[in-house]
């Protein structure tokens, strides 16, 4: 068990407006939660885990319960039943103090707002956690430096974020997320408000990191060509509840039921078109082509 | 008609708890009140002390950094020197005083009860009517028990501008703190920041607009109150108006009233720029 980074057995997360000490072993409970309108069950007896070196990816639409699946395991949200162990470590029991120290110290997290502070410089976020764990201006500043470089913004250290674009800002984010230097690397969304051609330069620059840095990172998208691009490994959500897990041509080949499929139809039909756009633009050039070459 | 039969009265109590206060704990009143009399004489000293063309280009150079603009610093600048004119220098720093003395106790108790505010709920919601009740409340309605407690003079002045003024800094300050984006606190959290990192490194920087509009309101209730706060007797402006109404001069009360609204323009205009220039999310 120790080997693997995450492990998660039936994590459960219910956001109510009482206070409920959530039992899943009653299922009157649960089925009454599931009925009244105060509360919503978020996440529904998750149970995976990844090994060390992976990119997991989770993908399901909005509402799916992923962005509370991704909060529970830094425990940003609290957890209401089961159990979440990273390198180790069982963040359920822990007590404030130990997990400040987890969150400095095993996993770094890229939100899909970025989450920078305003007020403070590019190379000044970057060392935001370095500063939080106490480490000197000096060194904090030498290693953001560094991390900067990783992500191709070593001339922008001293703007500040309001004057960077969506996909800086997230090299920003990246570059933080890196120079905490944890195991674990978390990614909510972090692509998904960036237009298509910078998501696709960032996707291509993860997984240039991924090849030096050998993280496990935990991935976090609706977005399938995503998840096909990134993912060793990719689980489905929906209702807060994981429907598949598998390799990602796995998952595409066989979908396990009709969500799955649906999510994956698009994709077939989106190929099968350019297929067919391929062939008549080819068989075009063909008939207008051969004039000229006479 | 309201029926008689539920008639009752508290005003006996209030005047016997006065009195009570008064008879038993008037030293501990006047030791308090003398310790703000004798903050208030070192600031009034000091800004005596200053010769008035140094005021004139602290102005000027306060304007520069907040606008960056020619004109606003000139007109900033010029018009105190009407206050000179007036011949009313003198008794406009000693306004100035009792409006920076009763800022800085305001701003030294109202910041951090704002930050309490945001931080405990339970705490807001007991003080908000608290803090309704110190703006609504008629000021002589307070003014004169002040006066019964801390003499006759400058002391219950700057206590009754502390009642009128505090409320705006604690709530601002406490709005600006709920008003921070939660994304970049769930951030910040994610990187295991403490509550008290959370709120040094995250919270009140990214309030500091809202954290200065307030003190830039208590500023401007301070001086709103110089006029009512020359009738227990503190000096100043107030003090000008107060003799030009009793004697129906009416030139001589506008000269005073200018100067105040001088005084007001120019602290506003250079507190609101400054502010604007700490906001974050000009930069």
């Amino acid at each position: 068990m120790a080997e693997n980074v995450i492990d998660v057995k039936e994590l459960w997360k219910v956001y109510s407006k009482k206070d409920i000490d959530l039992n899943v072993e009653d299922e009157e409970m649960v089925e009454s939660l599931d009925k009244s309108s105060d509360s919503v069950v978020a996440v529904r007896d998750v149970t995976f885990s990844v090994k060390p070196g992976e990119v997991f990816i989770v993908m399901g639409l909005s509402g799916s319960g992923k962005s509370t699946l991704i909060r529970c395991l830094l425990r940003l949200v609290d957890i209401s039943w089961g159990s979440v162990t990273i390198n180790g470590q069982d963040v359920t029991a822990m007590n404030k103090k130990e997990l400040t120290e987890f969150r400095r110290n095993q996993a770094a997290m890229v939100f899909q707002h970025y989450g920078l502070l305003p007020h403070r410089t590019v190379i000044e976020n970057v060392a935001f956690g370095l500063k939080l764990r106490g480490i000197p201006k000096k060194e904090r500043r030498e290693r953001a430096r560094e991390t900067l470089n990783i992500v191709g913004l070593e001339q922008w250290g001293d703007y500040y974020p309001a004057s960077l674009s969506g996909g800086m800002r997230q090299r920003v984010g990246i570059a933080r997320a890196l120079v905490a230097d944890t195991p674990l690397l978390l990614m909510d969304e972090p692509f998904s408000g960036l237009d298509p051609l910078i998501r696709r330069e960032m996707q291509d620059e993860l997984v240039r990191i991924q090849e030096e840095l050998h993280k496990t990172i935990f991935f976090v998208t609706h977005d399938l060509d995503e998840a096909m691009r990134l993912g060793d490994r990719m689980a489905v959500m929906r209702n807060g509840e994981i429907v598949q897990i598998g390799r990602p041509p796995e998952v595409f080949a066989n979908p396990a039921d009709d969500y799955v499929a649906r999510f994956v139809q698009d994709k077939r039909d989106e190929i099968r078109k350019t297929d067919e756009q391929m062939a008549a633009l080819a068989a075009q050039s063909e008939k207008a082509g051969t004039p000229d070459v006479s | 008609m309201f029926p008689e039969a539920f008639k009752y009265s508290v005003a006996k109590s209030v005047n016997s708890a006065i009195k009570w206060l008064l008879n038993t704990h008037g030293s501990a009143f006047d030791s308090f009140s003398s310790g703000i009399l004798s903050l208030l004489l070192w600031v009034q000293g000091i800004l005596v002390s200053i010769p008035w063309w140094a005021y004139i280009a602290f102005i000027a150079l306060m304007a520069w950094i907040a606008t960056r603009k020619i004109i606003p610093v000139i007109v900033l600048a010029v018009l105190p020197i009407f206050i000179g004119m007036f011949g009313l220098w003198h008794l406009a720093l000693e306004t100035l005083a009792l409006v920076i003395t009763s800022v800085v106790i305001a701003l030294a108790i109202g910041i951090p009860m704002g930050v309490l505010m945001a931080e405990a709920r339970y705490f807001a919601e007991f003080i908000k009517p608290v803090l309704d009740a110190m703006q609504t409340m008629p000021s002589f309605v307070y003014l004169i028990p002040a006066m019964m407690l801390f003499g006759l003079g400058k002391v219950p002045a700057v206590i009754a501008t502390l009642i009128y003024a505090l409320p705006p800094v604690m709530r601002l300050t406490c709005l600006g703190l709920q008003q921070v984006p939660r994304p970049v606190q769930e951030a910040a959290l994610a990187y295991g920041a403490t509550r008290w990192q959370l709120l040094k490194e995250v919270r009140i920087p990214l309030a500091m607009p809202s954290i200065l509009a307030g003190v830039n309101q208590t500023t401007m209730m301070a001086l709103a109150m110089v006029v009512i706060a020359s009738m227990i007797g503190a000096r100043g402006l107030g003090q000008e108006v107060l003799m030009a109404i009793n004697r129906i001069d009416v030139g001589r009360g506008f000269e005073a009233g200018i100067s105040i609204v001088i005084m007001g323009i120019v602290i506003d205009r250079i507190t609101q720029g400054l502010a604007k220039r700490w906001d974050p999310n000009r930069k």
